[in-house]
């Protein structure tokens, strides 16, 4: 398809003159410092949604003291419109062991793991005699660094970084307190660096271009490119890797089927955007985050029906150890079943936004805190598909 | 290494404390309570009631005061409008989870969520009904209830059952809205590796996991004419029986317990303590029987260690656990069961009673008591030896229901016989006690001379540390136990199942030689039972074991062997220490179980 407002960019999937092993060859030739210095320059901030500075993590991590310090990569890519970080580990594979080395090479380590989502086991095979052709090349390269897949179970909760941990030493997938934070004390207690699948492959480009060349896109708080994984009501879905900065208005007009009344940004945990604020609304960390999920809704769609699923889904999903997270989906899908009903008089939304606001600011980990984005942006901008 | 002091402003008062501190221990410094649910000082920190949030100034979040360390700078509101808003929704959500039936629940009055939800003035629950018709109730335990309904997923239960006791019956299971606490395949608490231990019990912040009680049972056979109520009252329950009737931790209310027994109409006041002077006897004679068959005759079939029997969540516990290490176990009945057999024939026989007219009750600071008095094996005197247990708190509730007004009863002494105790069989009630009292007695046989501490008090065994060793060395011994004659007699302690885990796993690497063997699957032992007045911490403990102390040390008779009624009943009825009607009666097998 023809991109016409948006520049489209070829980092993440481009493997021609790229040799992963070369660019690790070429990276652990530099000084660790030199390489955070790079890659905090370079402005790349984690493409899992969250967005934090990845050199800064990686610096913390580097900073620690510690024998045993690990590198995983997240690939429980279980965000609901987000299919990205399997494509990117089908096709380029060998990038996101790339950056893993030399995230371990920078920080210390000497393990990496990748948690694979459960439904991505397909994968499997492929990815292990990837990996044991790449792990034989650090090897020759000198490089105290082993790569291993380790396999999750099909819980979305386990996508949260410190669940994913508890997950790996085999135990229940529910989320830790922090502080801790993974740098300080991740897999076994250990300094950790977890970054999303698409992170890595940034970080391995970014060791070969240079910082210059990845920040000369994107916007001042959102540097560089993302891959977007594009579905609902769309003549293009698909995925497509487009430079940061634009606005849900020029994403719609690409992408839209010309009735688009609202997008989803960031899966069923991101934020809804309705027509009235397509223009106004910039798709970054300035505005609406995204790990790179977007739906597009038209007008034969119910709102309602799109609020139901999420709240169906994060009900079945949540881990259920805190009480807002736990009892609060529940009691935001019930509610908005029974004003559908008539049991409850809509007056009761207003108690559910406050609800949903509790649960945003006392929740114990992001999925908890997250509901009410899709929540409240939904039922502030769709109030009469939510109660008719 | 040395700690930094943090300063910090909790609503707006600077402090200063140690770096590490949770932003909950500073603000009760400052004598600012944080509600809590999930939290408690003897379990890890799980901060997922989230009942305890606070507002941090510059953080859009609230965070968990009892999760999150203080940090230089930190400015903290405990009660700003942020905070008390969601901390009411937080309160109205576990509500509209837990089974509100509270007129009707055993922990009325009791129960955390209630004060909350009073303290907060929760009216009209908002929300929607999540409880109705979805839960089950486990009642198949002799020992514990598990009510589903009634459960606000605080894992307190959980994280006693695996940090605690190591135990891990209960666990977290499925997930999303189906999410509860749960056994091995769901079956229930008695088919699964329970120890009925009731630590969970005393940990659980609501009604969802409670004790069988059998109050009702006890007034009928008290109310029946044709019946004989012998109670028998266990060592850590004179010292824990005020905390349900007014009284701060620590009382020792040992006279006003049995007067109030008496009144409330049992025919016979009667001490477990006597036959835990008994135990000793048997108990020891076993020891040095085992220590004469592996020192002298070679015997290659006897076990050493040996360990106690009187805690009958260890043995469920090494039955599921440990089997191999089942004949390592003493053969000897606790104290409760072979008071129950005494009852049925000795007392029966003495007081010209038939057995089948016994009801035989007893008051135990433990829940696993009630397992233990149902087992097919404490059937000795051809009746169920022990009819029914109650437990600190049932007493309580009897005590309350019939108007007593306890603390103005008069002191009133044990009936006879089996009432007479010593300061021996007072200390079973605290770990290390059994230890200590067994030692008081063999070493005494042994060589004729008191135990050579201060004033018979064998402090090594004594305290709160989870495992603790000691060692006696027995010289100039009488001159037909000459055999051990130098001997340093090796024992260790554990209380607290887990810690009984580390213990025996020591035991089984070969790293460690003990020759005896003291387990209490409770912290503290008895006096932290799963049938003790709730709440529990490690400062009501200490004061309840400091108690027990006390009143050994008043006690006249200190010794096991010096028990008159004791030294009578061998005499009388059975003869010797370990001899033939001692083994039908107070001896007993055990059943190797499953591993889940």
């Amino acid at each position: 398809m023809e991109i016409k407002t948006m520049k489209r960019v070829d980092i993440i999937f481009a493997m021609e003159g790229v040799d992963p092993v070369k660019v690790v060859e070429n990276a652990i030739k530099r000084d660790q410092d030199d390489i955070i210095l790079d890659m905090i320059d370079s402005g790349l901030k984690g493409r899992g949604g969250a967005g934090f500075p990845t050199g800064l993590k990686w610096k913390f991590t580097r900073n620690e003291d510690s024998l045993e310090k690990y590198v995983i990569c997240n690939a429980d890519e279980g965000e609901p419109g987000t299919f990205k970080d399997r494509e990117i580990l089908d096709r380029v594979s060998e990038k996101v062991f790339a950056g893993m080395a030399i995230c371990g090479y920078t920080i210390g380590a000497r393990e990496g793991f990748i948690y694979l989502r459960g439904e991505y086991n397909f994968l499997l095979k492929k990815l292990n005699q990837k990996l044991s052709v790449f792990n034989a090349a650090m090897k020759k390269l000198g490089l105290d660094f082993v790569i291993e897949i380790c396999s999750g179970s099909g819980a979305y909760i386990c996508g949260e970084e410190s669940a994913l941990f508890e997950s790996m030493e085999g135990k229940r997938g529910e989320p830790r307190n922090k502080p801790p934070y993974p740098t300080v004390s991740g897999y076994l207690g250990k300094p950790t660096v977890i970054n999303n699948v698409e992170t890595l492959v940034y970080a391995c480009m970014i060791n070969r271009l240079g910082a210059e060349e990845f920040k000369a896109l994107g916007t001042k708080d959102s540097r560089g490119s993302k891959v977007f994984s594009i579905s609902g009501d769309t003549p293009n879905a698909g995925i497509y890797e487009l430079e940061l900065g634009m606005t849900v208005d020029s994403f719609v007009q690409e992408f839209g089927d010309g009735d688009t009344k609202a997008v989803q940004v960031g899966g069923a945990a991101g934020g809804c955007v309705p027509r009235k604020q397509f223009t106004d609304t910039v798709i970054g960390y300035e505005g609406i985050p995204t790990g790179g999920s977007m739906m597009l809704f038209n007008s034969t769609r119910s709102m309602y029906n799109v609020l139901h699923d999420y709240l169906e889904f994060f009900t079945e999903e949540s881990c259920e150890q805190c009480t807002p997270c736990r009892v609060g989906c529940q009691q935001l899908l019930m509610g908005i079943e029974m004003i559908k009903r008539g049991e409850r008089t809509p007056a009761y939304l207003e108690d559910l936004k406050k609800l949903a606001k509790t649960m945003k600011i006392s929740a114990k980990c992001g999925l908890g805190q997250s509901v009410a984005n899709p929540f409240v942006s939904i039922v502030n901008n769709f109030k009469e598909e939510i109660i008719y | 290494m040395s700690k930094y002091t943090v300063n910090l402003k909790i609503n707006e008062i600077p402090i200063s404390v140690e770096e590490g501190t949770t932003i909950l221990k500073a603000a009760k410094e400052l004598d600012f309570r944080v509600p809590t649910l999930c939290y408690h000082e003897d379990l890890c920190v799980a901060g997922n009631c989230r009942v305890c949030v606070v507002e941090q100034t510059g953080s859009k979040a609230l965070v968990a005061a009892c999760a999150v360390p203080v940090s230089e700078g930190m400015e903290i509101h405990t009660n700003s409008a942020k905070v008390r808003s969601a901390r009411k929704h937080i309160i109205e959500l576990l509500l509209s989870e837990h089974n509100s039936d509270c007129t009707k629940c055993y922990k009325n009055g009791n129960c955390e969520l209630q004060s909350l939800a009073h303290e907060y003035r929760v009216g009209d629950h908002v929300f929607a009904d999540l409880v109705t018709g979805k839960h089950t109730i486990d009642n198949y335990s002799p020992s514990i209830i598990k009510d589903d309904s009634k459960c606000i997923r605080c894992q307190r239960c959980v994280r006693t059952c695996t940090e605690l006791q190591s135990v891990s019956a209960l666990a977290v299971a499925y997930k999303g809205d189906k999410q509860k606490i749960s056994t091995f395949l769901d079956h229930p608490l008695v088919e699964v590796v329970c120890t009925n231990c009731g630590q969970c019990i005393n940990r659980c912040p609501v009604g969802a996991l409670i004790e069988k009680t059998y109050l009702e049972q006890v007034w009928d056979a008290i109310n029946d004419p044709t019946k004989h109520t012998v109670v028998q009252t266990a060592p850590a329950v004179r010292v824990a029986i005020g905390e349900e009737l007014g009284y701060d931790p620590g009382n020792r209310l040992t006279g006003k317990m049995v007067g109030a027994l008496k009144r409330l109409g049992f025919d016979s006041v009667l001490d477990t303590d006597f036959t835990a002077d008994l135990t000793i006897m048997e108990e020891g004679t076993e020891l040095l029987s085992r220590l004469k068959r592996a020192l002298v005759d070679k015997d290659p079939d006897v076990r050493i260690p040996m360990t106690t029997s009187c805690s009958p969540g260890w043995i469920k516990f090494i039955e599921h656990t440990f089997p191999e290490y089942l004949p390592n176990v003493s053969t000897c009945k606790s104290p409760q069961q072979m008071f129950g057999a005494l009852a049925k024939t000795y007392y029966a026989r003495k007081k010209g009673l038939k057995a089948q007219d016994i009801v035989s009750i007893s008051i135990m600071p433990c829940t696993a008591k009630k397992y233990e008095a149902d087992r097919p094996e404490m059937r000795s005197s051809g009746y169920k030896d022990v009819d029914y247990v109650l437990t600190t708190r049932e007493l309580g509730d009897m005590i309350k229901q019939a108007g007593i007004n306890f603390k103005n009863l008069p002191e009133t002494n044990y009936d006879s016989i089996m009432g007479d105790s010593t300061g021996a069989g007072v200390i079973f009630g605290a770990t290390g006690g059994v230890m200590e009292a067994a030692l008081r007695t063999a070493y005494e046989i042994v060589t004729g001379r008191e135990v050579p501490f201060d004033n018979i008090n064998i402090l090594p065994v004594r305290g709160m540390e989870g495992i603790r060793e000691a060692k006696v060395k027995l010289e100039g011994c009488l001159a037909e136990w000459s055999f051990l004659e130098g001997v340093e007699v090796s024992c260790a302690i554990a209380h607290g199942l887990a810690n009984a885990r580390r213990l025996m796993n020591a035991v089984k690497s070969g790293k460690v030689n003990y020759h005896f063997i003291e387990v209490m699957a409770c912290p503290g032992g008895c006096l932290g039972g799963g049938g003790q007045p709730i709440p529990t911490s490690k400062e009501i403990r200490d004061k309840r074991a400091s108690a027990i102390y006390q009143e050994d040390e008043n006690m006249q008779i200190r010794k096991s062997h010096e028990n008159p009624e004791v030294k009578q009943i061998y005499e009388e009825f059975l003869g010797a220490p370990n001899g033939h009607k001692s083994h039908d009666l107070l001896h007993t097998h055990y059943t190797a179980r499953n591993k889940y």
